[in-house]
């Protein structure tokens, strides 16, 4: 007889510790959490800079103090979870996974329900095709992040940053500070792709230059970074011929971007939205696959981890509504559509049921808007509910939790954003 | 000349004007207008970094100021964060270096070690 458990979740980050606890809270005790690494926590634990949990906890956290929260209530309820577990597959039809680790072996365990929360990857060279040798001394910034503040290695002295996400702006500061020599940061986009906060307080306050439509055009050195050659782009963002200029440096940090690590429940047959590259969801961010849940960085790339930890509530609660009280009947499914102003929208369709009340949204713009309408529509074009929003920006991403959609009354549901 | 600030208090980022009257603009809580107010006289920031373990193999815990110390001090702290070292077990939030440089603020860990 395989293992039965209520409740599986796969990663111990912050969204399968915010799942767990919200599960736990709404009534499932039969819960085990697997995590691939030796300790819960996920990338809360490199990330020992502050700002997290100013929308959670109305306090301002580092990192591992954040996960520390989530951490003592799973030890103190005494909620199962295995560590150094590696998750080899899932099957949706039978209801189980297979594991392994040093202490059990291979391993088939059944759930009832599963919740995917395994987090997301860093884009990486290859990803962006630059041009020039591949020797060391390029780094993705969050590998760099975890070399310096989990195993005490600062990767190199002179360094540039490609890309002006949270993490290489993080990364910027935090190797100044432990005596780097920070050259710059380059963006590709006329805007930057990090929150102002760390604009300010990781580049401006250290006179680290930003140099926006801007990239690396070239990497130098056979064996070692060399250096790099930077050029402007144009509004197509094609390097503009004249503008070259050669940085010598012996590091180069990418902070380019994250993707879901989705691949495992694309492998067992979820279907998955093109757009964030993680699943298609319902609103109780149930996938196309029985019983299996997803939420967090896995189901689109998040830049606070306070709306990690509120929507993977909602996954954990949902799954213990399922675990509960079954599947409640829908009389029908409204699938949802956004406009060109955004870049993607959750969830992908909605089940509509009698106790269905709230649904969040999520999504982000594809450029800054200062002045936004964001109009709910029917299939005829009509709004059926309407919010102003200021200051949308792309590298901030929007949850909504709207309630009283007239959802009876419609069969599909657009979502758009004007600039006003 | 007036000058403009980009508020890092909390994640929204408001823009803070300050007019040559010292008219300050554009904040949306009291928390804003109290970083706008101390960055034209003295400007802090958090400082976060790691402190090695003695006596654990290849083991940092992470530490942070227990508030906002002065912007000037930020690299003579972390010179002080690479001299010292500190003994297992560590629990969350305890005292490693008290008052650092007679500012009243400790360094305090963010992590527990076992």
């Amino acid at each position: 007889m395989n293992k039965q458990v209520d409740l599986v979740i796969i990663g111990g980050g912050s969204a399968g510790l915010s799942a767990a606890k919200s599960a736990y809270e709404n009534g499932i005790r039969d819960i085990l959490i697997i995590e691939r690494s030796s300790e819960l926590g996920g990338i809360l634990n490199q990330c020992i800079h502050n700002g997290f949990g100013l929308h959670k906890f109305k306090e301002e956290l580092t990192g591992p103090e954040y996960a520390y929260k989530y951490i003592s209530f799973i030890k103190e309820k005494n909620i199962p979870y295995l560590l150094d577990t590696l998750v080899y597959s899932i099957s949706s039809k039978a209801k189980e996974i297979t594991y392994s680790n040093s202490e059990e072996g291979y391993r088939t365990l059944n759930y009832k329900a599963l919740i995917f929360a395994a987090g997301c990857n860093e884009r990486t060279q290859g990803q962006i095709m630059i041009p020039g040798e591949r020797p060391n001394g390029v780094f993705t910034a969050g590998l760099a992040q975890r070399y310096l503040n989990i195993d005490g290695y600062l990767v190199g002295k002179n360094v540039y940053i490609l890309g002006s996400g949270d993490i290489g702006l993080i990364m910027a500061r935090r190797m100044k500070l432990e005596g780097a020599n920070v050259i710059g940061v380059s963006e590709i986009m006329p805007y930057s792709n990090g929150l102002n906060r760390n604009i300010v307080q990781c580049l401006n306050d250290f006179n680290i230059p930003l140099r926006l439509h801007n990239t690396v055009t070239k990497i130098h050195g056979i064996n070692q970074l060399e250096g790099i050659t930077i050029s402007d782009v144009d509004d197509n963002l094609i390097p503009i011929k004249g503008s070259e200029q050669f940085i010598k440096c012996d590091t180069l940090l990418l902070s380019i971007g994250l993707y879901p690590f989705n691949a495992m429940l694309k492998n067992c047959g979820a279907k998955v939205n093109l757009e964030t590259k993680g699943a298609y969801v319902d609103q109780n961010l149930e996938t196309s696959l029985d019983s299996i849940f997803s939420c967090g960085n896995v189901l689109h790339v998040h830049d606070l981890v306070d709306y990690v930890s509120l929507e993977s509530e909602l996954a954990g609660k949902n799954a213990a509504n399922l675990i509960l009280n079954g599947r409640e009947k829908y009389d029908k499914v409204i699938l949802t559509s956004h406009n060109e102003n955004m870049s993607y929208l959750l969830p992908n369709e909605i089940k509509v049921y009698e106790s269905l009340e709230n649904i969040l949204f999520s999504f982000r713009v594809k450029k800054p808007i200062s002045r936004a309408e964001i109009l709910f529509k029917d299939e005829n074009d009509k709004v059926i509910k309407k919010f102003n929003k200021a200051d949308l920006l792309p590298s901030e991403m929007v949850q909504l939790n709207v309630n009283n959609l007239p959802l009876n009354e419609i069969n599909q549901l657009k979502v758009e954003v004007r600039a006003l | 000349m007036g000058k403009e600030f980009i508020c890092i208090v909390c994640p929204k980022g408001c823009r803070i004007k300050v007019d040559d009257n010292e008219n300050i603009t554009g904040y949306t809580c009291l928390r804003g207008l109290n970083y706008v107010k101390e960055e034209l006289t003295c400007p802090k920031r958090m400082l976060t970094s790691t402190v090695k373990v003695s006596n654990r193999k290849d083991t940092y815990v992470s530490v942070k100021t227990s508030s906002s110390i002065s912007k000037d001090l930020l690299l003579d702290v972390m010179k002080e964060l690479k001299k010292i070292r500190v003994e297992a077990p560590i629990s969350m939030h305890q005292v490693l270096i008290k008052n650092i440089f007679n500012t009243d603020i400790d360094i305090i860990s963010t992590k527990e070690v076992k």
